[in-house]
């Protein structure tokens, strides 16, 4: 191995990764007795104008370099120490800040300074191969499935039969076991005829326990503290003043004494209308602003609802408690393909 | 380096018998023996990528999913995705004793009783945040510079599948928590599939394994959120990496710049160096907004429960644009032969989505058949070359500024005491109005600007000073260095550094009389 006598030692070819202050030809690290320009890739030397101010100056990048990576070093060794101490969420963000932006800040000063900077250029070569490449691909594909599909119609069709039946049959199972088919799920609450409203706590409600003005979240007595079950029987109680409400025909016995109850589930999208505007006695949605007429059969007034609130039928019974008359009588919530046409019938004269 | 005699005796020997890269060497060979990596690999190093600034905004999509993953994998050691009830007992006192889900349990848990748990879950939702962001503002720089043109059609399409995936995984990691505000998303999100006319009860049936809220969804979204979109993201990210590798990057005319040529930096050392500091930098401050910028602060909010919700209800950025689409949307359903369509919903939260994403996936197709240009560009153009096409991307980006700014209505009436009808009709207009001003008043000042003078070139300032006698002159600026070559770029050299020929003789450079090692510059 004797010719390799003359090469250069290892230390000395790094190619790209120079020694710091590359970029100026004639900087530190190239006194070597090599030709740099046959080690190194061309660099533009120190004084070329094209070169933005900083890479002049090699020695000041490496030292703000050198300072960046030291700060950096500090603020990831403090992170180690806050995390140790367990020194709160801000001690650690700023010492994982200081640590990890000054060492990429160093990393890329060095990158962009130090480093060559070229501008280098790459040829790109076509990517697409010749016309006969093509044709030979085309051919391949073609004459292959010819020849199985002219032979062996039969085995082809019965291959592709198979393969089809089984992923047709291994989607249905597949969706189906993802949950029950809705049935009439969507069309029904837990309210019955005799519900008994109660709160979230299962307290029922007397018919002196509310003023005029006042709100209540019910439930049917024995479905208050399952989600599942809130989610859909939740209806908002509310007392009005009994002579301004507006009587919707058919609705003659469903708010004694002032006392309305309207279905929580907002009919554009399902949120809690939670939001009662007491003063014009309006249900607001607060995820879309859809209001509501509490005096007036809960028809949308403003925002994108286009159904009003179901209202659920109620009445004292025999010990002053309120009750349901019997369930909604169409389905709360959001409209889907199957909902019927119940329940869009027209504001009445306000 | 053919051995000429047996084993090298000596440790300087065997040093030698390796050449003049030593270790290095050796460890190239020997991969290079089993995978045959040394040509590829070599031009993987050589790879150019150019200097301009715009191409950093993928890299910063990227360094943010980088942050998502590692913080991510962290939060999945302390989150439990249970729907079960249980009763709070832990550090945050004002939650002492409610009764809420083991999800919402475990994120307050991971939040307080966890060493850097809040920190980890900060920076995951602000590079959430950021990831999407980035991945939008890439996508422009690549829409109005005509980066998307053949050949990168493919590539293009992967990057809008990848802001799909990335707002899809972003909305299921947001309601992981299972707090009243997430919960109140998801009941949305439900209310929203069960509009799709013929199959949305079916569809919402499946996902939520039957009526809204049941036991099942946090389990599923969990499972969707940490593994499935993740693997689809990657894969994809992968992809779209390696065409970018295939194909090459575009670059912006220039100097020595040509359809046939790449111009800027090696990814070794140069663009290596400087993209590793990058990403350094990026988790730098997805870490100072995760201790600093409190997000998503869900002890605040308290645990779902479905009768409950809470005022000014928005959900993350990335998703305004729906939620302004449904707040001025008006009540358009459609009732009849015993069915419903519930327009108000299926228009804004499906169709307008579905369109707009449409749109962005079908653009290269469509300016190919308007423009009749079927040709490979790797040149990009000037946003200002392109009037209509800026048009075409600005008005789309008033239509989802709108949009967005829609979904703030409430906010908006109360912060300026005017009434929530007028700031619905305001944006009701608006959202017709600001897409076609926006267009064709870009569309105006890309021609305007065409024809400025010599606008591509920049000028020399001036400096305007006021005389004793109170005159105001302007002259031209000290020349500074360099400033007549301002324009001019350098030369650009090519990367490769080719080793000599193991024949000597044709290349004409100095020898050291050692074939296949002495090296010479240009190849």
């Amino acid at each position: 191995m004797s010719e390799h006598e003359d090469a250069p030692a290892p230390g000395d070819v790094e190619v790209l990764g120079a020694a710091g202050g590359a970029p100026a030809g004639g900087g530190p690290g190239t006194g070597d007795g090599h030709d740099p320009e046959a080690v190194r890739l061309p660099a533009a030397p120190a004084d070329d104008p094209h070169l933005q101010e900083a890479a002049r100056h090699p020695r000041r990048v490496e030292g703000i370099v050198g300072l960046s990576f030291l700060i950096g070093i500090a603020g990831v060794c403090a992170f180690g120490g806050a995390y140790v101490e367990s020194a709160g969420t801000q001690v650690y963000a700023a010492t994982l800040f200081i640590g990890l932006f000054f060492l990429g800040f160093g990393l890329t000063a060095w990158g962009k300074y130090l480093m060559p900077r070229g501008p280098f250029v790459e040829e790109r070569h076509p990517m697409e191969s010749s016309a006969r490449d093509r044709q030979a691909m085309a051919a391949a594909l073609v004459e292959r499935t010819g020849i199985v599909v002219r032979r062996r119609k039969v085995l082809g069709g019965l291959l592709v039969t198979g393969l089809g039946c089984f992923g047709i049959v291994a989607a249905f199972p597949l969706l189906r076991s993802l949950g029950p088919k809705p049935g009439s799920s969507l069309f029904k609450t837990n309210w019955k005829k005799g519900s008994l409203l109660v709160d979230i706590n299962g307290k029922p409600v007397h018919r002196t326990d509310m003023q005029v003005g006042g709100l209540l979240t019910v439930f049917p007595k024995g479905k208050q503290s399952t989600t599942t079950a809130q989610a859909v029987d939740q209806t908002v109680l509310i007392r009005v003043q009994s002579t301004t409400l507006v009587t919707m025909k058919g609705r003659g016995d469903w708010a004694p004494d002032g006392y309305v109850a309207y279905s929580k589930v907002c009919t554009h999208l399902g949120c809690p209308v939670g939001l009662y505007e007491q003063e014009l006695e309006l249900l607001v949605c607060p995820c879309h602003q859809s209001m509501f007429n509490v005096r007036d059969g809960a028809f949308p007034v403003f925002g994108p609802a286009p159904r009003p609130l179901p209202q659920l039928p109620i009445y004292f019974d025999s010990t002053g408690f309120l009750r349901a008359r019997r369930g909604f009588d169409q389905p709360v919530g959001p409209g889907f393909w199957e909902r019927t046409t119940i329940g869009n019938g027209k504001a009445s004269a306000t | 380096m053919a051995m000429t005699d047996g084993r090298p005796r000596t440790r300087r020997e065997a040093r030698r018998a390796l050449g003049p890269y030593g270790r290095i060497q050796q460890a190239v060979n020997e991969l290079d023996d089993r995978v045959g990596i040394a040509k590829g690999g070599r031009v993987l190093l050589d790879k150019i990528f150019p200097d301009h600034w715009s191409f950093m905004l993928g890299e910063v999509a990227l360094y943010s999913f980088v942050v998502l993953v590692a913080t991510g994998i962290f939060l999945t050691l302390y989150y439990v995705p249970s729907s079960s009830i249980v009763v709070y007992h832990g550090v945050y006192k004002p939650l002492d004793g409610m009764k809420m889900s083991g999800a919402y349990e475990s994120t307050v848990n991971l939040s307080f009783a966890v060493r850097a748990g809040l920190l980890m879950r900060q920076m995951h939702h602000w590079a959430a945040d950021v990831f999407v962001g980035s991945i939008v503002v890439h996508m422009a720089r690549i829409f109005f510079t005509g980066a998307f043109r053949k050949p990168r059609e493919l590539n293009w399409t992967i990057g809008i599948t990848l802001l799909i995936l990335a707002i899809l995984n972003g909305f299921i990691g947001y309601s992981l928590p299972d707090d009243l505000i997430s919960g109140t998303g998801i009941r949305i999100a439900y209310s929203i599939l069960l509009s799709i006319p013929f199959v949305g009860s079916y569809l919402a049936f499946f996902l939520f394994g039957g009526p809204y809220p049941g036991t099942i969804i946090l389990e599923r979204f969990y499972i969707v959120h940490v593994l499935i979109l993740p693997l689809i993201i990657i894969g994809l990210i992968g992809a779209h990496l390696g065409l970018l590798v295939r194909q090459k990057h575009t670059q912006f005319p220039g100097h020595g710049r040509t359809e046939h040529n790449v111009v800027g930096s090696p990814l070794f050392p140069q663009f290596a160096a400087k993209t590793t500091g990058f990403m350094l930098m990026v988790t730098g401050v997805l870490g100072v907004l995760g201790g600093y910028a409190q997000i998503n602060p869900i002890w605040q909010f308290g645990p779902y429960q479905p009768p409950k919700i809470s005022y000014a209800v928005q959900p993350d950025w990335y998703m305004g644009f729906l939620d302004g689409a449904l707040r001025i949307m008006p009540s358009w359903q459609w009732t009849g032969w015993g069915h419903t369509i519930p327009w108000e919903v299926f228009l804004p939260a499906v169709v307008f989505p579905g369109l707009v994403f449409n749109i962005c996936l079908m653009w290269p197709a469509l300016e190919r058949r308007f423009t009749k240009d079927y040709e490979m560009h790797n040149l990009l153009d000037r946003p200002r070359d392109r009037p209509k096409r800026t048009a075409a991307g600005a008005a789309m980006i008033g239509l989802l500024f709108t949009v967005f700014a829609a979904s703030s209505t409430d906010v908006l009436a109360n912060y300026f005491q005017v009434s929530l009808n007028e700031v619905l009709w305001f944006f009701r207009v608006a959202v017709v109005v600001v897409p076609i001003v926006t267009g064709l008043v870009t569309w105006k000042v890309c021609v305007e600007m065409q024809h400025v003078p010599g606008a591509v070139k920049r000028k020399r300032a001036m400096v305007v000073s006021r005389t004793a006698e109170g005159e105001y002159v302007a002259v031209p600026a000290p020349e500074r260095p360099g400033d007549e070559h301002h324009e001019l770029e350098p030369e650009p050299v090519p990367v490769r550094i080719e080793l000599e020929p193991e024949t000597v003789g044709a290349s004409g450079t100095a020898s050291t009389g050692e074939p296949g090692v002495r090296r010479v510059v240009r190849g």
